[in-house]
């Protein structure tokens, strides 16, 4: 029998967070969105259902969105995760189009859903630059807001597609 | 919410899960996407001893032509099959009916053999799959064999697939240039449908299949409505009427989305739309 200690539950993990390499021992039950949150302090993602529905906890996996209370840390392995924070460089000022267009449209009410809704528009955007309001709205649709602000989150997407096509001419 | 401890196996290959399979046996569960499997463990519906992992084996994704068929492999998200070339032209009521798996983040982690695997008769795919004569390839420690789609679903949650066995590869008889629609009854947008209807027609029409999610412990075919339209011209009123007979042979569930009675309503009112827009004449 193998002894159940800690250690054997402990699986080593390294991976790419927002541009920097990291690595950890974790149990391999632990959240991926856990490990952001508890273990590298990246509370811009944050938790909201727990059960895989609202998508505000909602990243990047190389490069495509997940929502990250529905992957195990462990599958992180040898991925590239980017959230919120990483999206644009906070430390100069900057925010990134999307996060732009969020602000400009007034895309948020209490502001719980937003870092999900803005990472899954930039994953729509990124596979479709030009998308119709119904498009947005199907995209969107693992994204809740209890303020129920959707108009302008849809809105918000649209603009940001538009500022996009713009930066392209 | 937290799963119960366990132990974590990422195998590299296929020798090396199923040998980690045949050793840990009932205490072991198979982790593809973990899109339905995690949100068991985290409600502690279920609790593993050993979680084995087989996102590390590339073997396992892909999908390719194989002459009469194509193959998709198990790990094959439903985000890759929803937009792959070879599944438009060949299947595409598989790809309509990956379109329509929850939301977007969930299919790109989500996979065809999982959820398969997973056989939830609420699933989307079981009832496409069904409907094409998708053929399962399932190995194990003692060989690898084929079982027909009539065979593979077992009742709710369960599949032909033995303890000791993985899917690793699904072939889909090729349906090249036929019709098709996935027409999908939810409450909320990205959740399980209440009934789903998924069609396929040649022409307009020499033959159809159809596929039933939701309608009983397993996917079903409406066989009765693929005869009656065998040869019919796609019109609305033919249609429907053919449609009457879908429900034939249905065991829906009662819950509180809807009882039974209402989702036999529903199987005949989405299976006229389904055919219809699989025709083209909708």
């Amino acid at each position: 029998m193998t002894p159940l200690t800690l250690e054997w539950l402990m699986t080593k993990i390294e991976l790419t967070v927002d541009g920097a390499a990291v690595s950890d021992d974790v149990e391999p039950r632990m959240l991926l969105v856990q490990y952001l949150r508890e273990k590298l302090g990246k509370t811009g993602t944050v938790i909201g259902c727990d059960t895989s529905n609202c998508g505000a906890c909602t990243v990047h996996l190389n490069g495509t969105s997940v929502k990250s209370c529905n992957v195990l840390a462990v599958q992180a392995n040898g991925s590239t995760v980017t959230t919120i924070e990483g999206l644009a460089d906070a430390a100069e000022g900057e925010l990134h189009p999307v996060q732009e267009a969020f602000r400009e449209c007034h895309g948020l009410q209490c502001g719980f859903c937003t870092p999900g809704m803005i990472m899954q528009a930039v994953d729509l955007l990124a596979e479709n630059p030009s998308p119709t309001e119904e498009e947005v709205r199907l995209g969107m649709e693992g994204n809740l807001c209890r303020c129920t602000g959707y108009h302008n989150i849809v809105k918000s997407v649209l603009h940001a597609a538009g500022q996009t096509e713009g930066a392209k001419a | 919410m937290i799963p119960v401890k366990f132990d974590y196996l990422a195998p590299t290959s296929l020798e090396e899960a199923l040998s980690a399979l045949s050793e840990h046996g009932d205490d072991a569960k198979i982790l593809a996407g973990g899109q339905s499997l995690l949100p068991v463990l985290r409600m502690r519906l279920n609790a593993p001893e050993v979680v084995i992992d087989l996102g590390g084996i590339d073997s396992l994704r892909g999908i390719r032509d194989d002459g009469d068929a194509i193959v998709i492999g198990a790990m094959t998200t439903h985000h890759v099959v929803r937009d792959h070339e070879l599944v438009r032209e060949h299947a595409l009521l598989l790809s309509k009916a990956a379109a329509e798996v929850a939301d977007s983040q969930i299919r790109h982690r989500g996979t065809f053999g999982g959820a398969l695997a997973h056989a939830d008769p609420a699933g989307d795919l079981g009832a496409p799959a069904l409907a094409l004569g998708a053929q399962f390839v399932i190995q194990g420690s003692g060989g690898t064999r084929t079982v027909e789609a009539d065979d593979f679903f077992v009742d709710l949650f369960e599949t032909a697939i033995g303890d000791d066995e993985i899917l690793t590869e699904v072939r889909i008889p090729k349906h090249t240039g036929w019709g098709a629609h996935y027409e999908k009854f939810v409450r909320v947008a990205h959740q399980w449908p209440i009934v789903a209807v998924a069609a396929t027609v040649k022409g307009s029409i020499d033959e159809a299949r159809i596929g039933l999610t939701n309608m009983g412990s397993t996917p079903l075919r409406a066989r009765a409505t693929e005869a009656a339209l065998a040869g019919a011209s796609a019109t609305e009123d033919g249609v429907r009427a053919a449609a009457e007979q879908a429900a034939e042979g249905t065991n829906p569930p009662t819950d509180l989305n809807g009882a039974a009675d209402y989702r036999q309503h529903l199987a005949r009112v989405l299976t006229g739309r389904a055919v219809l827009r699989a025709a083209g004449a909708a």
